[in-house]
């Protein structure tokens, strides 16, 4: 009940607020346009296919990873409107707080690729061979992921403009050395090396893989590497989580 | 009920809070005075969980804030001095979710939600978002929230602060009735002098971080050989003006308010 109600809190914020929803969805938006019909030609004379085909799992990563990583903001703007006063004193554990928030981050940013998703139909992706169960779990994964990571960086700062600067540094180069936008096969080693730490890269190819088949690490090692990470991250974030001062 | 021994708040090199020790019993109103700055909050900060202390030892309600959190959050509520509502959610939203956090069963929460929207007069504004509120109003409902949950310790940092006499008023009595009806500890402190010396039953003064008195109000006015309690407070601390040292979520919010102009 105390979880639900910290959900719901999260949830009912963003419903609200009407240029977040709209704000979070043009940005993907504009990327699966800009890309998918400017280098759609080359892509399909060097012999890849439809590129919407293989750009649409990527950028409903991006849209997840955007709007997971800025629910962490939320945690600063809590703490300076005085919010966050009203749940440390408030007799709910820290760990419960944190889980709250995160579900709640979590399924605003899936409703966020739901809606990408929806939207990329408008622009010829036809899903094959989609399963949506796993469709499913793989954004749900990824967004619990980045929620996490946002919900570090929002503990570990005090004001929204740093945490503005590190998000500019992380959602790019996380989203360009992912494989969202171009296949793994065939880069330079150093490119391929970032790729493999890079926790996106797995739930990018997790979506690809579930929504219109052709794994390039496969779907256990997809699923392990972000389970994996995605727990650590829930560690991390629950520590400095709940070693926050106000 | 409240049990503090010798508790010190150190930042950096600056000792906010030096070696105090009091005691507040059960179903005592205990008001804890001081010039800005003295380290009224932080102390308060300190009692109700959101501030580790550097030294010494904090009791509630038998419960060490430090080691058992949850159950030293469970037996209080407190009113803060700044803004800490939601504003994106409605007053009734407000209420709901801080009665949903202390686990007050649902039907005592609708029907003491309606109550306490209804005293303060919020009840008409009750599905309006809290942004849309004026402060006093925002005030009004913030010291709604915390009684609530009718909380063993009480605690109120500056809870009348920018009320008008009527609201002011009707506070009071309502904590005052808490007090007597289901002893609850009150624990509060306020710049108004004359406002402790009616309602508390014995006041802690500290300056500088140190306690420098505590008594009732008779035997600090006794003391002192003064006519009031303001008179007392003031040979106490002394007529010199203390400046706050902003600390930085103040210097953010100053920082959003000239970018922003709120």
């Amino acid at each position: 009940m105390k979880i639900y109600i910290v959900w719901l809190r999260q949830i009912k914020r963003y419903f609200r607020s009407r240029s977040r929803l709209i704000g979070s969805i043009a940005q993907p938006l504009l990327f699966l346009l800009a890309f998918g019909f400017g280098f759609g030609p080359i892509f399909q004379k060097a012999g890849g296919g439809n590129y919407i085909q293989f750009l649409t799992p990527g950028i409903i990563g991006m849209a997840i990873l955007t709007t997971s990583l800025f629910s962490g903001a939320e945690i600063i703007w809590d703490r300076q409107f005085g919010f966050l006063k009203e749940m440390l004193v408030a007799p709910i554990s820290r760990l419960e707080i944190m889980i709250g928030r995160t579900l709640g981050g979590a399924t605003v940013a899936v409703f966020q690729g739901i809606i990408v998703f929806l939207i990329s139909f408008l622009v010829g992706f036809r899903p094959q061979g989609f399963f949506w169960p796993l469709v499913l779990i793989f954004m749900f994964l990824v967004a619990i992921l980045f929620c996490a990571l946002g919900t570090t960086i929002g503990s570990l700062l005090e004001d929204i403009q740093g945490f503005q600067l590190i998000m500019n540094f992380l959602v790019m180069p996380l989203f360009f050395l992912s494989g969202a936008l171009f296949p793994l096969q065939g880069l330079p080693q150093i490119f391929i090396k970032i790729a493999l730490a890079n926790p996106l890269s797995y739930g990018v190819d997790g979506l690809r893989a579930s929504l219109i088949g052709g794994a390039h690490f496969g779907f256990l090692v997809d699923f392990v590497v972000l389970g994996v990470i995605t727990t650590l991250f829930l560690v991390l974030g629950s520590y400095f989580f709940s070693k926050m001062e106000t | 009920m409240i049990k503090v021994q010798n508790l010190t708040k150190k930042f950096d090199d600056l000792v906010a809070v030096n070696n105090i020790s009091f005691d507040v019993k059960e179903g005592e109103i205990f008001s804890f005075l001081g010039p800005n700055g003295a380290g009224k909050t932080t102390t308060i900060k300190m009692l109700t969980t959101i501030l580790r202390p550097t030294q010494g030892q904090i009791k509630l309600n038998g419960f060490d804030v430090v080691k058992e959190p949850t159950k030293a959050r469970q037996s209080f509520g407190i009113v803060f001095q700044d803004y800490s509502l939601d504003d994106e959610l409605t007053a009734w939203e407000n209420m709901e979710f801080h009665g949903i956090l202390y686990g007050v069963p649902k039907e005592i929460r609708r029907s003491r939600i309606e109550y306490l929207l209804k005293l303060v007069e919020l009840w008409e504004r009750k599905n309006d978002l809290v942004k849309n509120f004026s402060g006093g109003m925002k005030r009004r409902l913030e010291t709604a929230r915390g009684l609530l949950h009718h909380p063993r310790i009480l605690f109120l940092d500056e809870p009348t602060l920018g009320l008008d006499p009527q609201t002011r008023n009707l506070t009071w009595s309502y904590i005052k009735n808490l007090n007597k009806e289901e002893g609850v500890t009150v624990f509060f402190t306020t710049h108004y002098m004359e406002e402790a010396e009616k309602i508390a039953e014995r006041v802690a003064i500290i300056d500088y971080g140190k306690i420098v008195a505590q008594g009732t109000p008779v035997e600090l006015k006794e003391k002192t050989k003064t006519q009031s309690l303001e008179e007392a407070f003031i040979k106490l601390t002394g007529h010199q003006i203390r400046e706050e040292k902003a600390n930085s979520i103040d210097r953010m919010r100053m920082r959003r308010r000239a970018r922003f102009g709120r």
